[in-house]
């Protein structure tokens, strides 16, 4: 089997390549070059960093595969910086990560393999892919701390087919401790948590170059119309965010609503960020649709709570917080990935 | 099947025995009284005379450098840091990084700074070139060959045009893709500085040279020591001068080589992958270009890809220009002749070089029609 895999230049891909080749495949490795700066430079803080670039090309030359930096800047920039900026310019909570696997990884090397003349593609996320009953299921990863299932819940049953995730049936543990008994590189490397464009973790700043439309003033109000105050722009808001919000009141208050036409960000109490029922959109079902009660995850490390899918609609069992308009919400039945969607819009 | 010699080329043989004695034998600081020292400075100054014989130039008007890019630098910088008070650069929009980038630095620290465009086969008129000094004009740099493309700039027009234009202006040509097929004479190219590469004509990587005609008077980039009548301070790289040289000599020789049989090579990789592939559109024109580039255009094909399976097949070929991870990126060479990105994201460039072979480019031209087919 010839398996192209993407190295990130971290310990997970770097020992997905090498259990790969372990298991005598033919394996290639390739690099996307996804994000540069105004000047054209490489990103040095974050993941797809040059030292990262750097990292992937000797792991590679030490497992003695054929190794490629792609450029897939142009859909990257449209697939999710674009949309990164264009939510948060329209009062949404994006997730870049999710929008880069389906953009980028799956859509331009998964749905490209046979121009890559390989069988699969290979990632280092913390998922399994595994038979059960016949069919292929989505799992979540050995490792719970770890598992990545959530950001691929979009994957579909023909693209499982020509995936594999060969670190999703070990521990990160076990992922190190292979690594260091291979002497790769990485295997003490630290783990990026950052969105790889945004540097420092600053979004903020970051939009206010990149979408200074956003940042028009708006009035900061209570839910019964009064006018607290003004803020900058509503892209420096999230539902459910509680700091930063410039308004001195005696109990707790939270962004309850945003609404983009008049820039009006609404303050409540934390019992009006009930959400019960959302509507969905891009919903895809690894194995068909689900019917019935499923458990639904709608933060990458969020747990999971009981919910059930009506057509394109999803109701909790209980009311949610910190629910918004532009997040990913998977369902799962067990460890099950069943499928995923896009939350469009919320109501208690 | 080696297709990218414009990257680099193997170094001839002869240049790798002649520095064999460097290091040990003669492994002296050439800047030194006694005879260890003594017999590398010969040898550096042996190599200087026969650098210059090849050029037309005179021993004194060599200054050996670190390669190309370093030579670029110097003949930029040292023009407008020079005490001449004009501060001016006059470049062309398809030139290698090493003036672009050059220029625009100059550029960003306030000096006037002018970039000529090109036309659709990459070239730059002497009319619109000279039209574009001005009175504050300290250099013009206009390469002899694209790297990208193979076209070659008419240097020696360009340069009497901007001396008619205005004397006092200088001309640099950066020469490093034309040594290997170009016969190179400074007097006759009517040049006040020019820049060569070693290791794109077998001589090694890290070596090269700047010839600056007596008279002109360059700031050196590099101050320290001295050394190169103080416009290029550093201990000598005697081996690496020593191994240019002898490159010099071999490629000076095979010259007659290249333009018939390498460039017969390159006319029948071009004819062959045309007869399957009918819609390849050369980017490297049809006259005025050099024997050993070839850069086409594959509507519909990603170049990232298509290099990629090319290597898999055992091709070695580039896009021209990538970035320092190796990515392929936009080529500035293929815009400014008026591609847009996305035809640019379609071109690969083919360059041969002297151990190419006719078996080699046959087998390279069937693989690559098999590729695009695929691709399709």
């Amino acid at each position: 089997m010839r398996a192209l895999v993407a190295m990130s230049g971290g310990v997970d891909s770097s020992v997905a390549a090498a259990l790969m080749k372990d298991r005598g495949h033919d394996v290639i490795g390739v690099t996307l070059k996804m994000w540069a700066g105004p000047g054209g430079e490489a990103p040095t803080a974050g993941c797809c960093t040059v030292s990262d670039a750097e990292d992937a090309r000797r792991v590679a030359a030490q497992l003695d595969i054929p190794y490629y930096v792609l450029d897939y800047t142009d859909e990257f920039a449209t697939g999710v910086i674009d949309r990164f900026v264009g939510a948060y310019a329209t009062g949404r909570t994006p997730n870049p990560c999710i929008e880069c696997n389906r953009t980028v990884k799956f859509d331009a090397l998964l749905g490209g393999l046979d121009d890559f003349d390989c069988d699969v593609l290979v990632t280092g996320h913390h998922a399994r892919i595994a038979e059960r009953d016949g069919a292929l299921r989505l799992v979540r990863g050995a490792d719970r701390e770890k598992d990545q299932s959530y950001v691929l819940s979009m994957l579909t049953l023909s693209q499982l087919a020509r995936l594999v995730f060969p670190v999703g049936e070990l521990t990160k543990g076990q992922v190190r401790a292979v690594a260091a008994e291979m002497g790769l590189r990485t295997a003490h490397k630290a783990e990026s948590m950052e969105i790889c464009f945004v540097r420092s973790g600053d979004y903020r700043s970051f939009l206010r170059q990149n979408a200074p439309d956003a940042f028009a003033p708006g009035p900061l109000i209570a839910e019964d119309g009064t006018r607290l105050g003004e803020h900058e722009g509503i892209a420096g808001f999230t539902i459910g965010q509680r700091r930063g919000i410039g308004v001195a009141v005696g109990e707790p208050r939270y962004v309850v609503g945003i609404v983009p036409a008049t820039a009006t960000v609404v303050i409540g109490t934390k019992d009006r960020l009930g959400v019960s029922r959302v509507e969905l959109s891009r919903l895809t079902w690894v194995n068909g649709p689900a019917e019935g009660e499923v458990a639904a995850q709608y933060r990458a490390h969020g747990e999971p709570v009981a919910a059930t899918v009506t057509g394109s609609s999803a109701v909790f069992a209980r009311p949610q917080e910190a629910v918004a308009p532009g997040q990913t919400i998977a369902f799962y039945r067990g460890d099950e990935v069943l499928g995923g969607a896009l939350i469009e819009s919320t109501a208690a | 099947m080696y297709l990218d010699h414009a990257a680099t080329t193997p170094m001839r043989p002869e240049a790798v025995a002649a520095m064999e004695p460097f290091a040990f034998e003669v492994f002296g600081n050439s800047s030194g009284i006694h005879s260890v020292s003594r017999s590398a400075k010969n040898a550096l100054e042996e190599a200087r005379e026969r650098a210059a014989a090849i050029l037309g130039a005179r021993p004194i008007e060599i200054v050996f450098t670190s390669g190309g890019t370093e030579a670029d630098n110097l003949a930029l910088k040292g023009s407008v840091f020079n005490p001449s008070p004009r501060r001016g650069v006059v470049t062309v929009a398809t030139e290698h990084e090493a003036v672009l980038e050059t220029a625009d630095f100059l550029k960003r620290i306030g000096m006037p700074t002018a970039v000529v465009g090109v036309d659709s086969d990459g070239r730059a008129g002497p009319d619109r070139v000279a039209g574009a000094v001005t009175p504050e004009t300290a250099v013009v740099s206009v390469m002899l060959v694209n790297n990208e493309t193979g076209t070659v700039q008419p240097v020696g027009e360009i340069a009497r045009a901007v001396k008619e234009a205005d004397p006092e202006v200088l001309v640099h040509t950066d020469a490093v893709q034309g040594f290997n097929c170009l016969d190179i004479d400074v007097a006759e190219l009517g040049v006040d500085l020019l820049a060569l590469s070693g290791h794109k004509f077998g001589g090694p990587k890290g070596s090269g040279l700047l010839y600056v005609r007596e008279g002109v008077d360059l700031e050196p980039v590099q101050h320290g020591g001295g050394q190169e009548l103080g416009r290029r301070s550093g201990t000598h790289d005697v081996a690496g001068a020593v191994g240019l040289v002898a490159a010099m000599e071999v490629a000076a020789a095979d010259r007659h080589r290249f333009r018939d049989e390498i460039g017969g090579m390159r006319d029948r990789f071009l004819e062959l992958l045309k007869d399957r592939l009918h819609d390849t559109v050369p980017n490297t024109p049809a006259q005025g270009r050099s024997p050993h580039h070839l850069n086409l255009r594959f509507p519909g094909v990603s170049n990232q890809i298509l290099l990629m399976r090319l290597d898999q097949s055992g091709v070695c070929a580039s896009a021209g220009s990538a970035c320092q991870s190796g990515a392929a990126t936009v080529s500035h060479v293929l815009e400014s002749m008026g591609l847009h990105p996305d035809e640019a994201r379609e071109c690969v460039r083919f360059t041969l070089g002297w151990t190419s072979t006719e078996e080699e480019t046959e087998l390279a031209a069937k693989t690559v029609v098999e590729l695009v087919e695929e691709l399709r």
